[in-house]
């Protein structure tokens, strides 16, 4: 008997990213840890803001004019969407954790509704 | 660890086409993950083009005519053909699915074939199962019992006992749930993974098994079993329908419920 051919460590790694078609679910997920890490930059924002309004009024009106021109409000805008879609998809890894929303056929209309609901709450949001 | 990127020696260049078709015929492309242990090189993607009213219905069939007819050394896993056995687990278009019950019509005459993700490949299709197989032999998958076994007849169970296996028992093994989840590529050193762990649940819910706070305790492990963050590509791809995120569910709310 001859001794396996090749040692393992030469094997290559099949490829997973590259080839693999992510469904809804799974890109929800990794757009949950996205918008978290969002969700936390605009925390500093927000601390900067109220710092800026408890110590300094010509600071604070530079940075309310920063927030009211189209990049401040495009950040506030994505700040907020991240928000929701974080929220959306936190109260479905709630229902989850009940044992609740498994079902095969149901993972894709579950997710399409957390997108939607995720907007329409952003949009009241700018609208109010 | 997750490194999104693969190793410099598992990029996948170009490969070789083989053609034995002529025009008139209806063609399908088969393009089929190949590497070899002795050519030293790098793996490639080879394109093999066959008359579509040569082969048969399934997936299987067009790699076992390519096999045939263009390039006998592909190499391949392949046993029942109707999808018990779990040998033919693989990578097609972009799913993990067992090539025997995917039927070719399904994705029209394109196919693009890699082996289960990130695993060690062994040769072409063929993937190292061995990690698989320990992690699945250290949730000890067997009835135990402390109790002695009736003298008169075997440990009998309800109808009602017996419909919680469904589902469960019905996993054949092909690993294509394991090799699907993103936890599980970055994380198989520590986590189960889908497959092993609604392997675990079956042990669980068995009515007979007498092993089950031991079971629990053994899968109460921050990477064991919580590496599992819902991502759901498990249930998504299973080619038997069965559901490995819900079982998985299932353990957790059972180890919160006996916490009381």
């Amino acid at each position: 008997m001859s001794k396996p051919q090749s040692n393992s460590s030469a094997r290559p790694l099949s490829p997973h990213l590259q080839v693999y078609r992510l469904p809804l679910t799974a890109l929800l997920s990794i757009t949950h840890r996205i918008t978290g890490v969002i969700l936390c930059l605009g925390l500093f924002l927000l601390v900067w803001v109220l710092l800026q309004m408890a110590a300094d009024p010509v600071g604070y009106e530079a940075l309310r004019d920063f927030l009211q021109t189209w990049i401040g409000r495009l950040i506030l805008w994505l700040w907020t969407l991240s928000l929701f879609v974080h929220f959306s998809h936190g109260i479905r890894h709630l229902l989850w954790d009940l044992g609740w929303g498994f079902a095969k056929d149901t993972l894709d209309k579950h997710g399409l509704i957390e997108l939607a609901a995720a907007l329409i709450l952003s949009v009241a949001v700018w609208i109010f | 660890m997750v490194q999104l990127r693969l190793p410099p020696n598992s990029r996948v260049m170009p490969g070789k086409e083989v053609s034995s078709v002529s025009d008139a015929e209806k063609i399908l492309t088969v393009r089929v993950y190949r590497w070899h242990p002795d050519a030293g090189e790098n793996p490639r993607l080879d394109t093999f083009q066959l008359d579509r009213g040569q082969c048969g219905a399934m997936v299987l069939d067009a790699l076992i005519q390519i096999k045939n007819t263009l390039d006998t050394t592909l190499a391949f896993r392949r046993s029942c053909r109707e999808g018990v056995c779990g040998s033919c687990a693989m990578n097609i278009n972009g799913r993990n699915t067992l090539a025997c019950t995917k039927a070719i019509d399904d994705y029209g005459d394109t196919l693009t074939i890699y082996p289960l993700p990130h695993q060690q490949v062994v040769k072409d299709l063929v993937t190292d199962m061995t990690h698989f197989y320990a992690q699945y032999a250290a949730i000890e998958p067997w009835l135990q019992t402390v109790t002695p076994a009736p003298a008169d007849r075997e440990r009998l169970q309800s109808e009602e006992e017996r419909g919680r296996l469904d589902g469960l028992y019905d996993c054949i093994l092909c690993a294509c749930c394991s090799t699907a989840c993103p936890s599980y590529w970055w994380n198989s050193d520590k986590y189960l993974g889908p497959a092993v762990l609604l392997q675990a649940h079956r042990w669980i819910a068995d009515s007979r098994d007498e092993m089950t706070g031991e079971r629990l305790d053994d899968l109460e492990d921050p990477f064991k079993l919580y590496r599992c963050h819902t991502i759901m590509n498990c249930t998504d791809t299973c080619p038997k329908g069965l559901n490995p995120a819900k079982s998985i569910a299932e353990i957790k709310k059972l180890l919160l419920e006996r916490k009381g």
